[in-house]
């Protein structure tokens, strides 16, 4: 058994809220810096190079990335020998969400009953997932998300005969049909199988994979692959407005599945893909 | 396809010079609204009340900022998504407002609207809202103080750079831009 105070849950969690929207992660650093070098079209690769330059001022002069700082989304990886002393957990992560907007200079973009539409003031409440796991260690990921790319992502309730070919179909028909709105070059998280919640939270674990690593299934490794290539053949580009870079990766996750269905869920983000894990 | 240097007011003959993929850089004054600003200013306009200001001739920005810290004029300041604001767009264009900044794609009714009142869409790009932020020198909070980040503010922009999407000749860079990169 080991003991953890909830205290250092708020704290860990205002550090990295604060981290996330002004930092991006390596991994999609790397990639929109390669999507420069390839991109085709000549407004793409100035849209490309506005990215660059507006990564470089939000870390160096603490502005955040974008003004869309999002809904504050925590992955919460818990063992099962952990010990949470000093109060609600729960309570411990809104507070850690309430601290680093407030003293990040982030945006409060959360409304409280969804028809009232009154701003919280302060973003919360965060979307919190809960897993446990063996041992005696916390693993929290922050993504921030922000909605103009939220309001594109899609679930389709597919037949077991539609097969790949249907979750091909799926998964291009939500990033076309997201096109300019979306804010690409965009990154597509994929949730196949499960029930219909457990595909859509998939697809929102897929977008914190870092974008360097495929998936371990060799089927599923092709299948980004793929998708990936054909996202690009779609010729959105770089914020909409034609070219070879509309995605920057396709992550699918996978779970087995009933026997009378095949749930997808695609959830697309835009280029600020923030993600940050910390381990306690 | 030009680069164009613009000053506000933006009055319907120059909207009606623009051309869909002219990259434009937008000087003076224009203001922000998004989400619930547009719903109280269409709900003042039902009821007949004032609105927060003079929408002849203006430019509404599809933005709510990240807030400033201290000694800055403005937090990450880049557009929102402007389909949400197609609703109440028709209604405004046909009373006067010449443009609209913001990211994504109009409804045929907002494209209509824009060729039948010589108005002008640009887009700024998405996500680059640090960078956005720079080209704002001045950031006033006009009306609707309640909402936040949704208040109407009067900006002075310098150099705010954006590009003609949609034009009052039905032009549509996305469509054609698009079409243009599409590899079957």
């Amino acid at each position: 058994m080991r003991e953890i105070d909830t205290a250092t849950l708020t704290d860990v969690i205002k550090e990295m809220c604060i981290e996330a929207n002004h930092v991006l992660s390596d991994d999609m650093k790397s990639a929109l810096l390669q999507a420069q070098k390839e991109e085709q079209s000549p407004i793409g690769r100035q849209i490309l190079e506005q990215l660059e330059q507006n990564m470089n001022i939000a870390s160096q002069e603490q502005i955040p990335i974008c003004q869309d700082t999002g809904m504050a989304v925590v992955f919460l990886t818990v063992g099962q020998d952990v010990h949470f002393t000093g109060g609600s957990v729960q309570q411990a992560v809104h507070e850690g969400v309430r601290q680093g907007y407030k003293a990040g200079y982030l945006r409060k973009s959360v409304v409280g009953d969804p028809l009232e539409r009154v701003n919280t003031g302060d973003n919360t409440p965060a979307v919190i997932h809960f897993e446990i796991v063996p041992g005696d260690q916390v693993t929290v990921t922050i993504a921030p998300k922000g909605f103009g790319s939220e309001n594109m992502s899609r679930i389709f309730m597919l037949k077991p005969s539609d097969g790949i070919s249907g979750v091909r179909q799926a998964v291009l028909t939500a990033v076309r049909d997201a096109g300019p709105n979306a804010c690409p070059p965009v990154v597509v998280g994929v949730g196949i199988g499960g029930t219909f919640e457990k595909c859509a939270l998939l697809s929102k674990k897929a977008l914190t994979r870092d974008l360097r690593i495929r998936s371990n299934i060799e089927s599923i490794r092709l299948l980004e692959e793929e998708l990936l290539d054909q996202i690009n053949r779609l010729g959105i580009g770089p914020a909409g407005l034609g070219g070879s870079t509309t995605a920057l990766a396709v992550n699918i996750e996978t779970y087995p599945t009933h026997i009378a269905g095949l749930p997808v869920a695609v959830n697309i983000c835009c280029h600020v893909n923030r993600h940050v894990t910390r381990t306690i | 396809m030009s680069e164009r240097t613009l000053q506000t007011p933006l009055t319907k003959e120059n909207a009606s010079s623009l051309r869909a993929g002219d990259y434009v850089y937008i000087n003076g004054v224009i203001y922000t609204a998004r989400d619930a600003a547009h719903k109280r200013m269409y709900e003042a306009i039902q009821s007949g009340a004032g609105l927060p200001f003079e929408l002849k001739n203006n430019i509404i920005y599809y933005m709510g900022p990240s807030p400033a810290r201290e000694g800055r004029v403005i937090g990450s300041a880049g557009p929102t998504t402007s389909s949400r604001m197609d609703k109440y767009t028709p209604l405004l264009l046909d009373l006067g407002l010449t443009g609209m900044i913001g990211k994504g794609k109009r409804s045929p009714e907002v494209l209509e609207a824009i060729r039948r009142n010589h108005g002008v869409y640009f887009a700024a790009v998405g996500g680059a809202g640090a960078i956005l932020s720079k080209c704002i020198v001045s950031s006033r909070v006009i009306a609707y103080e309640d909402l936040g980040t949704e208040a109407v503010r009067e900006l002075q922009v310098k150099n705010f750079p954006v590009i003609v999407v949609a034009d009052d000749q039905g032009n549509n860079l996305y469509e054609t831009a698009i079409a243009q990169y599409a590899v079957n």
